[in-house]
């Protein structure tokens, strides 16, 4: 079905340069986003460089299984993400609606697990600023710096998809209008790359967060 | 001479295709938006300089005793916070970029017009919250928030102000992305990279430092607000944090920061050069690729605000040398201004003086910056005086004289008035004399061993305080009465013509002020940049 | 210090000072040069070449000029000469950064706003440093709360003053008389009267001035004292309490390289020391247990420099160690004479328990 080509706006000469004015506009966005998350990962990487022993106890409470599930959710999500921009780019608009659905139910299970843990780490007492107390740690004084980059990092992480999730209504909302087809499929394209970012960060937050060194200090 | 001109009805123009509040508040149209960031960032240019006056009014006396002690170091802090990230880093890329660059590549709007308003309004918002800051009684960690003074021990509004600073930072990486992507992509027939005005090239630079360095305060900033508010220790060492990490990572923006705020006014020193010595500016390429260069080297620099902060000594040594290889496109750009005039027709007129100015005084500047690059001078240099003097004649001396001039050139194509060339002549010498009197005797004051940030100071630094503070009010007089003369022209001023300079750049081939689609064809390009022909430079 | 009269350029006062005021006239020179070269072309360009018609100008055949040639010229010209900067500064900086085996200690703390001084034998002084002319001095600083900073403009050195953290700062005085000291990194409110006086002075003047000093003993002495009254002595080893096996030995290890639990190694100076005593567990020597409890909270940094002196007091006597031996043991309150660097007195514990 054929979808009804967006407006061309006012100060673009024709369709391909305002597409490709998009496109450089997401990727230059994404790299502006590197850069962000790249501030904290430095951060990371010092101090897990100087407090080797606090930090190896205290990623032991996190929960790897959980963890490790989440994260399989998520590269499913970039799975039916991608998906639902093939679909939209040959305008079938019904398996648009339903990828976007499912990314969108994988994005709030990510989200809702993400709630459990945090949760879970509130109530064991491993939020920095107020009762914190980890328990078993080895160099307890330096822990701290752990939990408070793990929750500014995933917390980041999760901001960026909670957005996600509000655009992905919007374009449920527009697919199930018919407005993307083969003429005109930008937002779920570039939206696309924007999900599938936020999904690498992941990638590297996961293994560091929850996977080095966890066997803990020496004892 | 002043020859007010009888009301005219001007044509359909951008300022009046539309009237109203709303028209302006809810525009897309680059031009205004321009304008509208004109009016923002001369408000906080006002207020930051209030605090410099009162700066060099208590520095007058050895004693403190204009204010007490923690008030003038609010005074320092707020005159930084304001004078960087809500004037100098916006001032020529959110005005003179924002007007131009459509025009200078033949296109209708930016690439995200939409994305532009917005990021007007959230340099509003980050400008009210340093504002608010400011009302509930200020910050005192200076504009660098080193820790853990800032963390732990300020009594001041970090939080407000830092998340000023953070909201504000969106501001200019929008910008940036705007700037990169119309470049790439928003070019007229036939305008090749290598035929765009360097004015687009510099800004073309300023948007790759924007977009890759300003995340980094912006994170920055969030670690030092979630600090003080739940006392984490990223940077507090009585919480297990780093100290020097604080200024690493501020630094590895600020550097850059710098650079943002004077390629822009190469940029327009470039356009100023060329058209008042009719000739293509010398050495185009070196030019151009020498704005890179600095984008590119001025991330690796950073290390360079910390020699004496327990930093390694081989990082310095790395950070030294880097400092130096970073000099060098700034001097390619030097030379080659200056030949630029080399049997060109020259002509004295108010741009022209700022931009000559500009040369002398940025010139002066970057030499100086090759002291406090060099690891045994910053030894005894840093922290004093001397490194004062030298970011001013940059950032004042340089970007601050770039911006006049670029306001006093384009002024009659963005309002299609004229101002009185007297009075604005006049005005860039006293701006001249003035600033080199209130700085240079601080290079004098540094080496003699004068700190920063000083309240109060030994007896025999007084004679060159004093220097420097008559120099401030000059320089004060020399900054206000522009204000005068150009608002006056805006009423009265005599009815500009499309090219009253005889440039041969696109934007001059257009109406003055410029109607609101810009061209009413797109033009195609046929020739090289900086063309300089009979017809272009007879001046009507 | 009385006021000085208006002067332009700072006293030479120490050994580095006149090598800093070379490079800087080689500064001045290459930027004066410049400055006023390119401050000439321009006015000469711009009334040579002003405009007298309204003709174009000829474009000018950059070629013909060697516009290359010219671009190259003045790219590696200017490198070449900033290449020698950087060299030379780099070498002062070295300098700077290596203080020299023998040299006298001295401890600073600077504290929100003023400066603790304590000389190795027991003088303290608030915001004030005496010391003798023509011998190398050491300083080893530390901060209480924020960044400072130790600048001496006379000696041309300074170095950023950290919490939680130990820096160095070294300089040859060569002249006698009374320096400006100042704070200079932006520390707070009374940031500018964060100021004090270095009196250099003659050999006999200063013995004369240290030995009126504090009566509390030396540092190392009064880190013992803490050593004990602390509980330090009742796991580590010392003369009295023999190897129990429990807590690392800490007689003769001060410089020497530890091997840590984890397999890393680390030298044991000033800052493991002072880790060591803060934060125990983030370095487990290899083969103890992690048992040591941590003593933040019960000790100020002045304190911890007292037992980082005692610590290097009975450190190896092959050379090794990097501060002079202490002075000879003193009853009650007798003045010493100061310990000279270099091997020659016997170490405190000969007599221990004095305190």
């Amino acid at each position: 079905m054929a979808s009804h080509a967006s407006a061309l706006q006012h100060h673009f000469e024709n369709a391909e340069q305002q597409k490709d004015a998009s496109t450089i506009g997401m990727w230059v966005f994404l790299v502006t986003e590197v850069m962000f998350f790249g501030g904290l990962f430095l951060a990371y990487f010092v101090y897990r460089q100087a407090y080797p022993a606090a930090f190896a106890s205290a990623s032991n409470k996190t929960n790897l299984i959980i963890g490790a599930a989440n994260t399989t959710v998520l590269i499913c999500s970039s799975l039916t993400m991608a998906l639902a921009v093939h679909f939209a780019s040959i305008g079938k608009k019904n398996l648009i609606v339903l990828f976007l659905i499912l990314t969108l139910l994988l994005g709030g299970t990510f989200l809702g697990v993400k709630a459990y843990e945090y949760n879970d780490k509130w109530v064991h007492h491993e939020v920095p600023g107020h009762n914190f107390d980890c328990e078993g740690c080895t160099d307890a004084a330096h822990t701290p710096l752990f939990f408070a980059l793990y929750f500014g990092m995933t917390g980041l992480h999760a901001t960026h998809m909670i957005i996600g999730v509000v655009i992905i209504l919007v374009l449920i909302s527009n697919a199930a209008k018919g407005a993307y087809g083969p003429e005109w499929h930008t937002p779920v394209e570039l939206f696309g790359l924007y999900w599938h970012f936020v999904d690498i960060v992941w990638i590297f937050l996961f293994p560091l967060l929850y996977l080095i060194d966890r066997s803990g200090a020496a004892r | 001479m002043i020859t007010a001109t009888p009301a005219v009805e001007p044509r359909r123009n951008y300022l009046n295709q539309t009237v109203g509040l709303k028209s302006w508040l809810l525009t897309h149209d680059h031009k205004r938006i321009g304008i509208l960031y004109l009016i923002g960032i001369t408000i906080f240019f006002g207020l930051g300089g209030i605090f410099a006056a009162l700066i060099r009014i208590e520095l007058a006396t050895p004693a403190g005793d204009l204010v007490e002690s923690n008030i003038y170091n609010k005074f320092f802090t707020m005159h930084g916070v304001i004078m960087v990230f809500l004037f100098l880093i916006p001032s020529i890329p959110a005005v003179l970029g924002n007007f131009l660059i459509p025009l200078m590549i033949g296109a209708k709007d930016v690439a995200f017009p939409r994305i532009n308003l917005l990021s007007w309004y959230i340099y509003v918002v980050g400008g009210l919250f340093v504002l608010t800051s400011l009302i509930l009684g200020g910050v005192d960690t200076g504009w660098t928030f080193y820790t853990p003074f800032s963390t732990s021990y300020s009594n001041g509004y970090v939080i407000a102000t830092g998340l000023g600073v953070f909201i504000g930072g969106f501001s200019s990486i929008l910008t940036g992305l705007n700037f990169i992507v119309t470049i790439h992509r928003m070019r007229a027939p036939g305008l090749t990279w290598f035929r765009l005005p360097l004015f687009v090239w510099a800004h073309y630079a300023t948007s790759m430092i924007q977009v890759l360095g300003t995340p980094v305060i912006a994170v920055t900033l969030f670690l030092l607000v979630l600090e003080r508010g739940l006392h984490i220790g990223f940077f507090d060492p009585a919480y297990g944090g780093d100290p020097v990490l604080w200024q690493h990572m501020f630094w590895f923006y600020s550097h850059p920061a710098v650079y943002i705020m004077i390629l822009p006014s190469m940029g327009v020193v470039t356009e100023i050069i060329s058209t008042f010595s009719s000739k293509k500016p010398f050495g185009y390429t070196f030019i151009a690729f020498s704005s890179v260069a600095i984008a590119v080297f001025g991330f690796i620099v950073w290390g360079h605000h910390l020699f004496v902060s327990s930093q390694s000594v081989y990082a310095g040594m790395v950070f030294s040398i880097l400092s130096y290889v970073v000099a060098i496109p700034s001097a390619i750009k030097v030379f080659n201004w200056t030949v630029t005039m080399y049997k060109g027709s020259v002509r004295l007129t108010t741009p022209m003086l700022y931009a000559l100015g500009f040369i002398g005084l940025f010139t002066i500047g970057g030499l100086t910056g090759l002291f406090l690059a060099c690891l045994g001078m910053d030894v005894h240099l840093t922290d004093t005086y001397f490194v004062v003097a030298h970011f001013h004649y940059v950032m004042v001396g340089g970007a601050i004289m770039g911006f006049l001039g670029g306001i006093h050139y384009w002024w009659p194509k963005i309002f299609g008035r004229m101002y009185d060339e007297g009075w604005s002549k006049i005005s860039a010498v006293i701006i001249f004399v003035g600033f080199n009197l209130t700085f240079f005797p601080q290079f004098l004051l540094g080496y003699m061993g004068m700190p920063r940030r000083y309240h109060a100071y030994p007896a025999e630094f007084q004679v060159l305080n004093v220097l420097s503070s008559a120099g401030a009010s000059i320089l004060g007089l020399g900054y206000l009465i522009p204000f005068a003369y150009l608002l006056w022209s805006l009423k009265y001023g005599p009815i500009a013509p499309p090219n009253p300079w005889g440039s041969p750049g696109l934007e001059w081939q257009i109406e003055s002020p410029p109607r609101t689609e810009n061209f009413e064809v797109t033009p195609v390009i046929t020739h090289e940049a900086y063309t300089y022909t009979e017809e272009v430079v007879h001046v009507g | 210090m009385e006021p000085k009269s208006f002067q332009l350029f700072p006293e030479a006062a120490s050994s580095i000072a006149g090598q800093v005021d070379g490079l800087y006239a080689y500064l001045v020179l290459v930027s004066a040069f410049f400055s006023l070269l390119i401050a000439f072309l321009v006015v000469f360009f711009a009334v040579k070449y002003r405009r007298r018609t309204t003709a174009i100008p000829k474009p000018v055949d950059e070629h013909s000029i060697g516009g290359m040639v010219l671009e190259i010229v003045w790219s590696v010209i200017p490198l070449g000469l900033s290449l020698i900067m950087f060299a030379w500064g780099a070498s002062i900086f070295f300098t700077e950064s290596r203080p020299p085996a023998d040299s006298m200690e001295i401890y600073v703390t600077g504290k929100q706003w003023m400066w603790k001084i304590q000389h190795n034998e027991g003088a303290r002084e608030i915001n004030e440093l005496h010391i003798p002319v023509n011998r190398d001095i050491r300083l080893t600083l530390t901060s209480e709360d924020v960044i400072h900073d130790f600048y001496v403009p006379a000696f041309r050195t300074k170095t950023d003053v950290l919490p939680g953290r130990y820096t160095t700062e070294w300089f040859r005085p060569t002249k006698i008389g009374a320096y400006h000291i100042f704070c200079a990194e932006y520390c707070g409110t009374k940031h500018s009267g964060m100021i004090g006086t270095v009196y250099v002075m003659n050999e006999a003047d200063y013995d004369q001035w240290l030995a009126a000093g504090s009566g509390e003993g030396s540092m190392a002495e009064q880190g013992e004292s803490l050593f004990n009254q602390l509980g330090c002595a009742s796991c580590h080893p010392s003369v009295l309490n023999k190897q129990n096996g429990r807590c690392p030995n800490l007689n003769g290890l001060f410089g020497t390289t530890v091997d840590l639990k984890d397999g890393s190694r680390v030298r044991a100076d000033e800052s493991y020391i002072r880790e060591s005593v803060l934060y125990p567990q983030a370095k487990i020597v290899a083969g103890y247990d992690d048992i040591m409890p941590t003593f933040k909270g019960l000790i100020s940094e002045d304190g911890l420099l007292k037992l980082v002196e005692y610590i290097k007091s009975i450190g190896p006597k092959d050379g090794t160690q990097t501060s002079a031996p202490p002075a000879p043991t003193q009853t009650s309150s007798t003045p010493q004479a100061p310990a000279r660097p270099g091997r020659a007195a016997q170490p405190a514990q000969a007599n221990p328990g004095n305190q």
